[in-house]
C-alpha cells in the first residue's frame, strides 16, 4: 500500500471525534465523503475575503471569484480529461446533472416510440428523470438486468439496443454492490448503434481515473461531496455538439446574451445551462477537493480501497450468517451485505451504537431489493482514509450484532 | 393505570441501563413478548410505509376501548412499539386524541420519532391518533 493513512487522516478532523463510546469509525462514504482540512479552509478563505457575485461585477472581489470559478471549471476539465473547459457544466449535484440532460437532450432528441435504456443497477436518480421523460414523449423505458453476482448481462445489450433506441444511462459503480461496468466496452457497442451514453459517475470519479474522451461517453455526471468536496455542486460533462444544440434548462440571469420582450438571445456554453447565481464557494471547494484527490493520486487511492475492501469482504466472509450482496469480478470499495434473520435496520442501529456509521435501507435502488428478493442491507462503503482497524471493528459490531439478534 | 403512569414505569425501568446495548437488549426481549402476529396481517391495507423499517398497524373498537395490533419487520422497531402499545393500547379514543408522548425522548430514544428515520414509527403514533380520531366521531354519532 502506498498511501500514508496516518497522515492523510490528519487532514481529516471530524474522524478524530468521539462519539458515544469511542472514536467515530465513518463507513458510509457512498451517502457522502469527509472533507479535508484544505477545502474546508478554502471555503472559509473565499467567504472571509472574496465573496461577491461572479460574472457580475467590474468590482475587485467579483473579478477575483469569477476567476476562482473558472479555474474551478478548468481543474475539473483536467481531472477527467475532456477536451474543453465549457463542457463542464456547474449543477448542484448528479441529480441535478441527470435531470438536465432528461429534459434538454430529451427535447431536442426523443419523440413519441423512441427508447431509453437504463440498467437494474441504477440508482433512482438514474431512473427516475427517464421515466418522467418517457412520460413526456410517449417514450419507452427498456431495462439491462443483472445476475446474481450484481452485474449487467451484457450479452443481452445488442438486442436491447435497436434503431428505436436514442440514449443509454447507466452507472459507472453501482452504488450498492459496488459493481465497476466496463463503460468502455457498453460505449463503444451503443455508439455502434448511434445511441448516446450518459454515465452516473457519482460513485466513479473519486476512486478511479476517468478520462470522458478516452471512454468517449456523451454525458458524465457526478457530485462534489462525494469527491470529498462540499454539498451543492457537482458536475455535468457534455460534448460541446450535443449541448450546443441542446436547449436550456432553466431561464433566467446568466444564461442569456440579450433580452427582449420579443425575444431572448441564449448565451454560449457554458453559461447557457447556468442561469441563476450559481454555488461559486462550492465550486472553488470542489476545486480544491480535487487538487487534494489529485496530489494523493486516484491510481493510488484505487490500489488502496481495492486492497481494504477485499480485506473486508474476506473477515465477513469468515462469520457465519454473513451474505454479501454484489460479488462482481471488477468491484469498487462498497460492500452491501446482510446477516442472516437480522433486518438491516437493526444491524444499523446497534453499529451506530459501536460508533460505526454505515448506511441500511434500499439505498434508493429498489430494483435491485427486488432482483435479491431483499427488503435492504447494511452498506459499508470505505474510503482511503478508512483503516484495516476500523474494519475490525466493523466485524466486531457484526459479531455483536448476530449475538444480540440471534 | 394512565398513560402518563405506564410512561413514568418505562423511564423508571430504563433508568438502571447505562449501556446503550443494554437497552437495545432490553427493547429486543420486549418485541419478542408482542404477541405474534398472523403473517396474513402483514397486508398493504396495515401497511405504514417507512424507507428503513415497515410498520404494520390496525386498530378496533370493543367495549369503548381501541384494540391495536402492530408488527414491524424490524426488531429494535418491534421494541418500541411494543413499549408504546403498553402506554397506548386499550384506551377511549377520547384518551388518545389529545396525549403527551414524553417518555421515548426520556429514555433517549427520541432519535427513533424523526422523520429522517423513515421507519414507520412517526407515522404509526399519528395513525393511532387519526383511529381515536376516527372511532371518537363514530361513537358521537
Amino acid at each position: 500500500m502506498n498511501l500514508d493513512v496516518d497522515k492523510i487522516r490528519e487532514d481529516f478532523p471530524i474522524l478524530k471525534q468521539n462519539l458515544y463510546s469511542g472514536q467515530l469509525v465513518y463507513l458510509d462514504n457512498a451517502a457522502t465523503t469527509q472533507k479535508p482540512i484544505s477545502v474546508i479552509n478554502i471555503i472559509n478563505e473565499y467567504y472571509l475575503k472574496y465573496n461577491a457575485n461572479i460574472h457580475r461585477g467590474v468590482h475587485y472581489l467579483s473579478e477575483k471569484m469569477t476567476q476562482a470559478y473558472e479555474a474551478s471549471r478548468k481543474t475539473i476539465k483536467n481531472f477527467i480529461n475532456a477536451e474543453h473547459a465549457h463542457e463542464i457544466i456547474f449543477t448542484s449535484g448528479t441529480t441535478e446533472s441527470i435531470n438536465l440532460v432528461a429534459f434538454s437532450f430529451g427535447e431536442q432528441y426523443i419523440k413519441e416510440g423512441d427508447e431509453i435504456l437504463v440498467t437494474q443497477m441504477e440508482h433512482h436518480s438514474n431512473i427516475v428523470p427517464w421515466q418522467m421523460l418517457c412520460e413526456r414523449k410517449k417514450a419507452k423505458l427498456k431495462v439491462i438486468n443483472i445476475n446474481t453476482f450484481g452485474e449487467l448481462f451484457l450479452g443481452e445489450l445488442d438486442n436491447l439496443l435497436t434503431e428505436k433506441t436514442k440514449l443509454l444511462a447507466i452507472t459507472h459503480v453501482s452504488n450498492t454492490l459496488g459493481t465497476i461496468n466496463p463503460l468502455k466496452e457498453i460505449i463503444a457497442k451503443a455508439h455502434k448503434k448511434g445511441v448516446y451514453v450518459l454515465v452516473d459517475g457519482a460513485q466513479g470519479v473519486q476512486h478511479q481515473q476517468v478520462d470522458v474522451v478516452d471512454l468517449d461517453c456523451d454525458f458524465y455526471v457526478f457530485s462534489g461531496h462525494k469527491i470529498y468536496g462540499p454539498t451543492g455542486i457537482g458536475v455535468l460533462y457534455g460534448k460541446e455538439k450535443l449541448l450546443n444544440e441542446m436547449p436550456p434548462y432553466k431561464g433566467g440571469g446568466d444564461m442569456i446574451k440579450s433580452v427582449t420582450f420579443e425575444k431572448t438571445i441564449y448565451n454560449d456554453l457554458p453559461l447557457k445551462f447556468e442561469a441563476g447565481t450559481s454555488n461559486f464557494i462550492g465550486a472553488i471547494g470542489l476545486d480544491h477537493a480535487i487538487r487534494y484527490v489529485s496530489n494523493i493520486g486516484i491510481s493510488n487511492i484505487a490500489e488502496y480501497e481495492k486492497e481494504l475492501a477485499s480485506y473486508t469482504s474476506i473477515e465477513l466472509a469468515k462469520i457465519e450468517g454473513v451474505k454479501v450482496f454484489g460479488n462482481a469480478m471488477n468491484k469498487s470499495s462498497i460492500i452491501s451485505f446482510n446477516i442472516q434473520d437480522v433486518h438491516s435496520f437493526d444491524a444499523g442501529m446497534v453499529l451506530d451504537k459501536m460508533n460505526i456509521a454505515v448506511r441500511t435501507g434500499t439505498h434508493c435502488t429498489q430494483p435491485i431489493m427486488d432482483f435479491f428478493g431483499i427488503s435492504g442491507t447494511v452498506r459499508a462503503s470505505l474510503a482511503f482514509y478508512n483503516t484495516t482497524q476500523e474494519i475490525d471493528k466493523l466485524i466486531e459490531g457484526v459479531q455483536k450484532v448476530k449475538k444480540l439478534f440471534g | 393505570m394512565t398513560i402518563n403512569e405506564i410512561q413514568d414505569q418505562i423511564i423508571e425501568e430504563f433508568s438502571v441501563f447505562d449501556d446503550w446495548l443494554d437497552k437495545y437488549n432490553y427493547i429486543i426481549e420486549t418485541a419478542n413478548d408482542l404477541p405474534k402476529i398472523d403473517e396474513k396481517f402483514r397486508v398493504e391495507q396495515n401497511l405504514i410505509s417507512g424507507c428503513n423499517s415497515k410498520v404494520w398497524l390496525s386498530g378496533e373498537l370493543e367495549n369503548g376501548k381501541i384494540i391495536f395490533k402492530a408488527d414491524s419487520d424490524a426488531i429494535i422497531t418491534k421494541g418500541i412499539i411494543a413499549l408504546l402499545l403498553k402506554v397506548l393500547n386499550n384506551r377511549s379514543p377520547k384518551d388518545l386524541i389529545d396525549f403527551d408522548l414524553y417518555f421515548i425522548e426520556k429514555i433517549g430514544l427520541q432519535e427513533n420519532l424523526s422523520p429522517t428515520r423513515a421507519n414507520g414509527l412517526l407515522s404509526m403514533i399519528k395513525q393511532i391518533k387519526m383511529y381515536a380520531i376516527a372511532y371518537n366521531s363514530k361513537q358521537n354519532n
